[in-house]
């Protein structure tokens, strides 16, 4: 692959990516892989986000189901635009 | 109990086809009841906490020989005492280890320590403090270590397969990147050396959780899967619940899994089971520290998701190589098993670099496949089992931790 994603997606069906540069700013147009089939696309990242968290892909509403490896891995708790910040303050396991 | 891995006349014809992995080889240590090591330690191995002093003195006075000091073995009963001797009986037992000097207070738990590392068939030398106290006892300890590093000392490393290694894994300061890259590269391994005849152990049941309908499916069948969700459920309902605070929240995903990206125990437990591959099927469950009676594969070994706990109880089943994919830098070793650290998270390359033994970040800027990784580590696992030293080792990590399942008397 020619360009260093700054983004990986494990799965088509997944509506959250996880950032894979260190010291990403909000208004990078960021270089998106999904790992599955190789496949790519663009997205603008809507904050500051650390090398590991999550993006999401699309807008996400309060009471959606975050979906990663094709999974549920649990639920959005606060509405996430696209391309913003996924993590602990808007997104939790539906176990507890 | 032990399974002989010494190669059968007919045992090529078992297989489909050979593989560019079939005739890897490594120089290891043949041990008499056939298993190979990749270590050749002798052990000064205490039955109790209060035997450590003695175990490090003798350690002390004999070079060549390691102290493995432990907090436990006093008043124990039912099955965490049995948990203790397992983990003891294994750790004296595996085959990277050349012999072992047992010292407990009193004779009766030292002998039946002892005995059960005997059946290997490996040299064993026993002794109690009580009515000698620990001079005399250090005095006698220390003769006998002494003829075991000589005797160690003079032991060739000889060809052996790589298929007749037991390898294990368990992950640890996991994040996103473990899921994306280090996880799968164990996974690779797995999937291209077991059906090559290794045998390997997965466990972890706290951090299945989120995943148990998945990692029930890989059973090689119902019946050990059904049996796996059993255990995974009795896990859930006599320690989650039972002792439940507000959540798992606080533990699992770990304050450093949350720094590293993880949100929720679903998503850890999902990396996490990347482990294992694609194809990979786990044959049979293991109770913690239990040596695998069901022919080589893979075994799911009912334990901790803390890593040197976890690390521990695989090495006391006989695992003599340690996989360990990390994201944001556990540092944890062990005293008889090499642990390989294999990371894809760049920034823990830049920041820890002294603790990595295999970097796959090339997975995340895709220009290193996952297959590509997986030789990678493959090959570091024949280097490692020549005698390469381990990033743990060379760092003195040497963590050695018994599982406690319950209060003592």
């Amino acid at each position: 692959m020619s360009n260093i994603p700054h983004l990986l997606v494990h799965d088509h069906e997944d509506n959250v990516g996880v950032v894979v540069v260190e010291g990403l700013t909000a208004g990078t147009e960021m270089f998106c892989c999904v790992t599955h089939d190789n496949s790519t696309f663009t997205l603008t990242a809507g904050a500051d986000v650390p090398i590991g968290h999550k993006i999401a892909l699309k807008d996400l509403k309060d009471g959606d189901t975050a979906v990663k490896y094709g999974e549920d891995i649990g639920k959005i708790i606060a509405d996430i635009p696209k391309g913003g910040h996924v993590h602990t303050h808007n997104c939790k396991t539906k176990r507890w | 109990m032990f399974i002989h891995t010494i190669a059968k006349p007919n045992a090529g014809k078992e297989r489909k086809m050979a593989s560019k992995y079939s005739n890897i080889t490594v120089k290891g240590f043949r041990r008499e009841n056939g298993r190979v090591g990749v270590r050749n330690h002798v052990l000064i191995l205490p039955v109790d906490d209060i035997s450590n002093a003695a175990c490090e003195a003798v350690a002390n006075n004999v070079k060549g020989t390691m102290a493995i000091p432990h907090a436990y073995g006093r008043l124990q009963f039912g099955e965490d005492l049995e948990v203790h001797f397992r983990t003891m009986i294994g750790t004296g037992s595996n085959a990277n280890v050349h012999s072992v000097v047992v010292i407990g207070i009193e004779p009766d738990w030292t002998k039946r320590i002892a005995d059960g590392i005997r059946e290997t068939g490996k040299e064993v030398a026993e002794f109690s403090i009580e009515q000698k106290g620990d001079f005399e006892t250090i005095r006698a300890a220390s003769w006998a270590a002494k003829d075991f590093v000589h005797k160690a000392t003079e032991v060739q490393r000889e060809e052996c397969s790589i298929s007749e290694l037991w390898v294990s894994t368990k992950c640890g300061e996991s994040d996103t990147t473990t899921g994306l890259g280090s996880c799968p590269t164990v996974g690779n391994m797995y999937d291209k050396l077991l059906p090559e005849g290794i045998t390997g152990f997965f466990g972890e049941t706290s951090e299945i959780t989120g995943a148990e309908h998945i990692c029930q499916k890989r059973a090689i069948n119902e019946e050990v899967g059904g049996r796996w969700y059993k255990m995974w459920k009795a896990y859930q309902d006599d320690v989650i619940f039972a002792h439940q605070t507000d959540d798992l929240s606080d533990s699992q995903p770990t304050k450093g899994n949350i720094l590293g990206g993880l949100t929720t125990i679903e998503e850890k437990a999902l990396g996490n089971l990347e482990k294992i591959g694609r194809t990979s099927q786990y044959i049979d469950i293991l109770d913690p520290a239990e040596q695998p009676n069901s022919g080589k594969g893979l075994y799911f070994m009912d334990s901790s998701s803390a890593a040197a706990e976890c690390v521990t109880l695989m090495a006391a089943g006989g695992a003599v190589i340690h996989t360990f994919p990390t994201g944001q830098g556990n540092v944890v070793g062990n005293p008889i098993v090499p642990v390989i650290k294999i990371t894809a998270n760049p920034r823990t390359v830049r920041t820890m670099g002294e603790h990595i033994d295999v970097d796959v970040s090339g997975i995340l800027r895709r220009d290193q496949t996952i297959d590509e990784a997986g030789d990678a580590l493959i090959d570091m696992i024949r280097r490692t089992a020549n005698g390469r030293n381990t990033a743990a080792e060379a760092l003195g990590h040497r963590e050695f931790s018994m599982t406690k399942l319950y209060r003592s008397a």
